[in-house]
């Protein structure tokens, strides 16, 4: 059979930066999966994402519903009316999420994005919602909405897509 | 052991390429659908990953259910942990028809998603366990949920049904995608 899950691309973070953009992603997938590795530079935070074709959608249209456990307690908290999706978290010390695109190159829907995802305090599911039908073929991630804390070096983006039959 | 590994984490960690491949895909037409069936489904896997969006054509919002091989028998069970923006809240559901599965809405333009893990499906010593990540949102309402399902036979996993609550049938362009991972 065909491969249908396969690498796009993989960024590490060479020195600490805000963000990173993914662009002219193919379309010749189904869904992507977005795995982040590593660490940010101040703390808890949510990792802030927008997506868009050609260029990132800035508008107010990102929504997230989370659902989270801290070894105490679990909470579900929202975000709405947002310009930033918040899908997973990262801290100083570590922080690992897979994001998942599902249909992403439809062009008649809004998107929604699933997130797992788990810093050193906490672990999370997210589901966010963009309220925009372009496919997507950009996304860009930012360590916080302000773009004043960076990733820290050695952070890893690795972009797959998977392909149905 | 590197692939069975990664296999049993999916979604949660990336799958190596070339050990993930597509083995069936469903899309619903115009007409909608009551039911959504994987049939003959190779044992040569390690574990199954189905990843839909779906979508409610009837009036109301809706839940959906899996069944495996046709049992339509109180084998099920299922555990649920769901946030929905306000609080977090836990489920059950024990010596069921079904495996409960995710919400659906009849919102024109909001797809429900979900990826359902089916582990060591085609393993005739042992029960059968599922896991799903799944939700919905809507700009001020919505859902993410975690679920644990279980179904109570060793036979192997040969084919899967994902039906409708009620009258609010799979709307079109909903999708259901089965993937086979290799162990």
């Amino acid at each position: 059979m065909a491969v249908t899950y396969e690498p796009i691309a993989t960024y590490t973070v060479p020195s600490a930066q805000a963000s990173y953009t993914f662009t002219s992603i193919s379309q010749a997938y189904t869904d992507l999966v977005l795995v982040v590795s590593g660490s940010n530079s101040s703390g808890d935070s949510q990792i802030s994402i927008q997506v868009g074709n050609g260029s990132v959608n800035t508008g107010t249209v990102y929504s997230t519903t989370f659902m989270y456990g801290n070894g105490t307690s679990a909470a579900s908290s929202r975000d709405s009316t947002q310009s930033w999706a918040h899908v997973a978290r990262l801290d100083t010390t570590l922080g690992n999420s897979i994001i998942q695109f599902m249909n992403y190159s439809n062009t008649t829907t809004y998107k929604t994005i699933l997130g797992r995802g788990n810093d050193a305090t906490l672990t999370m599911a997210t589901v966010s919602l963009v309220r925009d039908t372009v496919a997507t073929n950009t996304i860009k991630l930012q360590a916080n909405d302000a773009g004043s804390i960076n990733f820290t070096t050695g952070t890893t983006f690795t972009l797959y897509g998977i392909k149905a039959a | 052991m590197l692939n069975n590994i990664a296999g049993v984490l999916a979604p949660y960690v990336a799958t190596p390429t070339g050990d993930f491949e597509s083995i069936q895909t469903t899309v619903v037409g115009a007409g909608g659908a009551s039911s959504i069936t994987f049939s003959s489904i190779p044992s040569t896997y390690k574990n199954l990953q189905i990843r839909a969006i779906l979508r409610s054509a009837g009036a109301s919002n809706a839940s959906s259910s899996m069944q495996f091989n046709g049992d339509t028998a109180a084998n099920y069970s299922s555990h649920s942990l769901t946030g929905d923006g306000a609080s977090a809240s836990a489920g059950a559901s024990v010596s069921a028809s079904n495996i409960g599965g995710v919400q659906y809405w009849t919102n024109t333009s909001l797809f429900s998603t979900e990826i359902i893990d089916i582990l060591d499906y085609a393993n005739t010593n042992k029960y059968k366990t599922t896991r799903m990540l799944a939700g919905v949102d809507g700009n001020g309402s919505g859902y993410v949920t975690l679920t644990s399902g279980n179904w109570r036979s060793t036979a192997a996993i040969s084919s899967i049904v994902i039906n409708v609550q009620g009258a609010n049938n799979f709307a079109q362009y909903s999708s259901f995608a089965l993937y086979g991972i290799k162990g």
